[in-house]
């Protein structure tokens, strides 16, 4: 069977990448597009592990046909700090100590990022919710919770 | 000794050496890596839960296309049954039957074949291509079905007093004269419980690569919890000697004890050395489920019996452990550790090893403790309930401490469990309100804690920063903890020591990340490490001002003149001497491997509230309290992180966990949509209180703390649902099923 040629926007530039009809995102990521930051721990949207943004919108992307990225617009791990500089939830995950092994921090980053994209005051409730696709089997989300509340306020602070 | 006051550096909240790594996606994992050629390997694994193989026919599938290579259990090394070969904790007679299995398999999941294929699809279909005629047996789950007279045996040569049996071990620990004993106490209190197995629930699937070149030197990176235990492991299964064996740890995606042993790497290995291709192998979800290790469900029998006034007389414990299908359940943890935390004159504990056609069962933090801790903080909450005493006053008034004979061996030193009761009690957390339907229960925990073979290399660059190499994985922060250690020794910024986890090649042997050792034994090789390249520095100082080493003092990242009397000079950096190194004598360096000694025991107390949604059975933690003595906590983030993080796993292991079993003797919830771990809206803030008792046996103090706090986490939440309702329960998960049954029964 011929693979399937696709072409799409992954972290604001331009890509394209062969796949097998039934690839998922994740598996066009992590193989041919060598994007590994993306983990794979469920493969049935349980975990969030895999967590990236299709048209800023938060999906599971073991759930996503790789073909569907075709025209998209995707981000991932790998785009969210810009070049040496981490994004703030980067630097506050590290500074409170909001993340263990780290297979789940790519995952919660990008969903914390979705989240104040659209809700930049978010209660701790809301967060919660918000994160409640999201397996962390490590810290118990104290922490992780904590550093995107923190991080709303450092951001809403530097915004005006 | 080497106890530091003033610290600049040790308890410090700093970044983490691995952290950018980690927050970047650039950190690799053991499923993140390929190589040039590489291929994929599979497993075909057993249907039944009990079955002979008769044949296995692979013609078909070597036939297939695309396959590169096929093995099975006539590959491995054979470990005959009658002889023990013990490898740490594990007995490699079991360990070969579980990679692979040999003349039955036990459990559905079971290996019987693996494939390398040229694609993971091949590999799959190749598997279905293996053709296995079985003979199927019958079969047991349960303890109490399995430990019946009539039961099936999985074990022909498994002997219990005398007979064929699935009891494959029993372990006693005993103090004092219990029949004595319950005659003075004017209360016994004897209750029994249950307990369901629980997964770890690491996030990261079992995954490896491998390459085996034709001369057999293999290159091996996988995620486990020991990289010389990967290496043992594989040379023992495979016959290829350790020495042609170079183990990588990739960073690793949680563990908890579960990565302990070894799945795929035996494996990966023959299908490399059968192909001559690297091969990759990552485990499903669903395989983790049903074929790697949960922790033990159990049955138990606890009895305490007490005096009027509270003083607990005699106390007796007997635990039934589930090992899965090949012995080795933690028995020792749960005989060991349940009453440890109390001053007890007659304690008599026994624990079994009961066999059943389940996934053999891996370490869980604190192997064991919780199940114990769980049965005995249960019955200390009802005696305190009927001694009209708090409960926290009930364990004060019983607590162990320096001098207290524990059962199982060790007379106590300093110790830090009534510290821990005193902070609880002290807590704003115990005093607080509650409301309708919600309840508070408390309970203690302990474990053992462990010391071990461990490696370090700490070696000065030539622009005099630090690089320092240890040989255990991190799965908690241990990098960031063994930074400011350095730092602190080295009298240096933080940012100036990179540390490195060594792979069996670069580093000298390292024992397990496991039993809370490697911050424990690692910082004592760094220290030693550091305080040879210190006296180095010294060294080389002294020869450029032409003193005597003795006269020269390390201070602040610099050489100093011990005292006026030895004369004029400015300060020597670290820097300065290491760039002077080629001239004064070479490379600054120094490595230490010991056999640590002096990790002593940790206890906990924790404080639950819970609420009850009497309609629906939803238990809610609503607010939640850990107490721990820490020793010392190196870096606060990640103790505090511990602490959390077992916490969470005990509230989903009171509360929703388990493995459910369908008739045919199948895991009917292999994955996280049906077995549910808690999620970040299931749980409260978690709050902690680091109590810092310093470990006199150890440099900087530290105790491991690591797996203390899921013990006593189960008993917690049942107190506090007994204080809620007023109904006991006594099975583990505390779900809402269970909890309308207990709610309907009893009206």
């Amino acid at each position: 069977m011929a693979k399937l040629h696709v072409s799409t926007t992954i972290n604001g530039e331009p890509a394209e990448f062969l796949c097998e009809p039934g690839d998922t995102m994740l598996d066009a990521l992590r193989g041919p597009l060598g994007l590994t930051g993306s983990k794979e721990g469920c493969a049935s949207g349980d975990c969030g592990a895999c967590s990236i943004t299709l048209d800023n919108r938060l999906v599971c992307s073991c759930l996503m046909l790789a073909a569907e990225a075709e025209g998209q617009d995707i981000r991932t791990i790998e785009g969210m700090a810009q070049g040496e500089k981490l994004h703030p939830l980067q630097q506050k995950f590290l500074e409170m100590a909001a993340l263990q092994c780290g297979i789940c921090t790519s995952g919660m980053l990008v969903a914390s990022e979705a989240l104040l994209q659209k809700n930049p005051r978010p209660s701790e409730e809301e967060v919660r919710f918000w994160l409640a696709g999201n397996l962390c089997r490590c810290t118990g989300y104290d922490k992780i919770v904590r550093a995107v509340l923190e991080t709303a306020a450092d951001m809403r602070e530097a915004a005006q | 000794m080497n106890v530091i006051t003033n610290n600049k550096w040790i308890g410090q909240r700093t970044i983490r050496p691995d952290g950018a790594d980690k927050v970047t996606g650039r950190a690799a994992f053991a499923a993140d890596t390929t190589m040039p050629g590489m291929i994929w390997g599979k497993v075909k694994r057993s249907p039944h839960p009990h079955a002979r193989i008769k044949s296995i026919d692979t013609s078909k599938a070597e036939a297939l296309p695309g396959v590169k290579a096929v093995v099975s259990a006539r590959d491995i090394v054979d470990f005959p049954v009658d002889k023990s070969v013990m490898l740490g904790i594990q007995d490699m007679r079991w360990m070969c039957r579980n990679v692979m299995a040999r003349e039955k398999v036990l459990f559905p999941g079971h290996p019987v074949a693996a494939v390398a294929a040229t694609s993971e699809a091949i590999a799959a279909k190749a598997c279905e291509l293996i053709e296995v005629d079985y003979e199927v047996l019958p079969w047991t789950i349960e303890i109490e079905d399995a430990i019946k007279p009539d039961a099936p045996i999985l074990h022909d040569f498994m002997k219990f007093e005398g007979k064929p049996s699935n009891i494959a071990g029993r372990l006693e620990v005993k103090k004092g004269d219990i029949e004595q004993g319950f005659k003075q106490a004017d209360i016994v209190i004897e209750r029994s419980f249950t307990t369901r197995p629980v997964h770890q629930g690491y996030i990261e699937p079992h995954a490896c690569l491998i390459s085996v070149a034709p001369d057999n030197k293999t290159t091996i990176w996988s995620s486990s919890q020991g990289q010389f235990m990967v290496r043992a492991m594989t040379a023992y299964l495979t016959g290829i000697p350790q020495s042609d064996i170079r183990a990588i740890p990739a960073e690793i995606g949680g563990g908890f004890g579960g990565k302990t042993i070894v799945y795929l790497e035996p494996l990966a290995t023959l299908l490399a050395k059968k192909s001559g291709r690297p091969v990759k192998m990552v485990m499903t979800r669903e395989e983790v489920m049903r074929a790697t290790g949960p922790t033990s469900g159990s049955k138990s029998t606890v009895k305490i019996g007490a005096t009027k006034d509270g003083r607990i007389v005699a106390a007796q414990g007997t635990f039934y452990l589930q090992a899965g299908a090949l012995p080795g359940s933690p028995i020792r943890g749960a005989v060991g550790c349940s009453f440890s935390p109390y001053d007890i004159p007659n304690v008599l504990s026994v624990g079994f090893d009961v066999l059943s056609n389940r996934s053999k069962v891996a370490a869980y933090r604190a192997p064991g403790a919780p199940i114990g801790a769980y049965a005995v903080e249960c019955v200390l909450d009802e005696l305190a309930e009927a001694l009209k005493m708090d409960p926290l006053e009930l364990r004060l008034k019983n607590a162990a401490k320096q001098g207290t004979k524990a059962a199982f061996g060790p007379v106590f030193p300093r110790i830090g469990y009534v510290e821990t009761l005193e902070a609880a009690k002290a807590h704003p957390h115990y005093a607080a309100p509650l409301g309708k339907l919600q309840g508070r229960g408390v309970a203690s925990g302990f474990w053992f804690n462990a010391g071990g073979e461990s490696s370090a290399q700490v070696n000065i660059t030539e622009d005099g920063n630090v690089v320092v190499t240890t040989g255990h994985p991190d799965i908690g922060g241990s990098r960031a903890a063994i930074a400011n250690i350095c730092a602190e020794l080295l009298g240096i910024d933080y940012r100036r020591v990179s540390v490195l986890i060594g792979d069996t090649a670069t580093v000298g042997f390292s024992n397990l990340t496991g039993g809370s050792r490697v911050l424990f034994a690692s910082a004592m090789v760094v220290t030693q490490s550091a305080d040879k390249v210190i006296a180095t520095l010294r060294e080389r100082a002294a020869k450029i001002w032409e003193i005597d080493p003795e006269a020269v003092k390390w201070e602040n990242g610099a050489a100093h003149p011990a005292s006026p009397n030895a004369g004029q000079f400015e300060p020597l950096t670290l820097a300065e001497l290491a760039a002077k190194a080629p001239q004064m004598g070479g490379p600054i360096g120094a490595g230490v491997q010991l056999n640590t000694e002096g990790a002593e025991g940790g206890f906990g107390t924790h404080i639950c509230d819970v609420e009850v949604d009497p309609e629906l059975g939803i238990v809610r933690v609503i607010r939640y309290t850990a107490v721990q003595d820490v020793g010392r906590a190196i870096h606060p983030g990640y103790v505090e992180g511990q602490m959390q993080g077992g916490v969470a796993q005990g509230i989903g292991w009171a509360l929703n966990e388990e493995y459910i079993y369908n008739r045919d003797g199948k895991v009917d919830n292999p994955g996280f949509l049906d077995y549910r771990m808690p999620v970040c809206s299931d749980l409260p803030m978690l709050d902690t209180v680091m109590v810092e008792v310093p470990n006199p046996k150890h440099p900087q103090g530290v105790k491991g703390v690591g797996e203390v706090p899921l013990v006593p986490v189960m008993a917690a939440v049942a107190n506090a649902i007994h204080n809620a309702l007023g109904k006991r329960f006594y099975s583990l998960p505390m779900s809402p099923p269970r909890v309308l049954e207990v709610l309907d029964g009893e009206g």
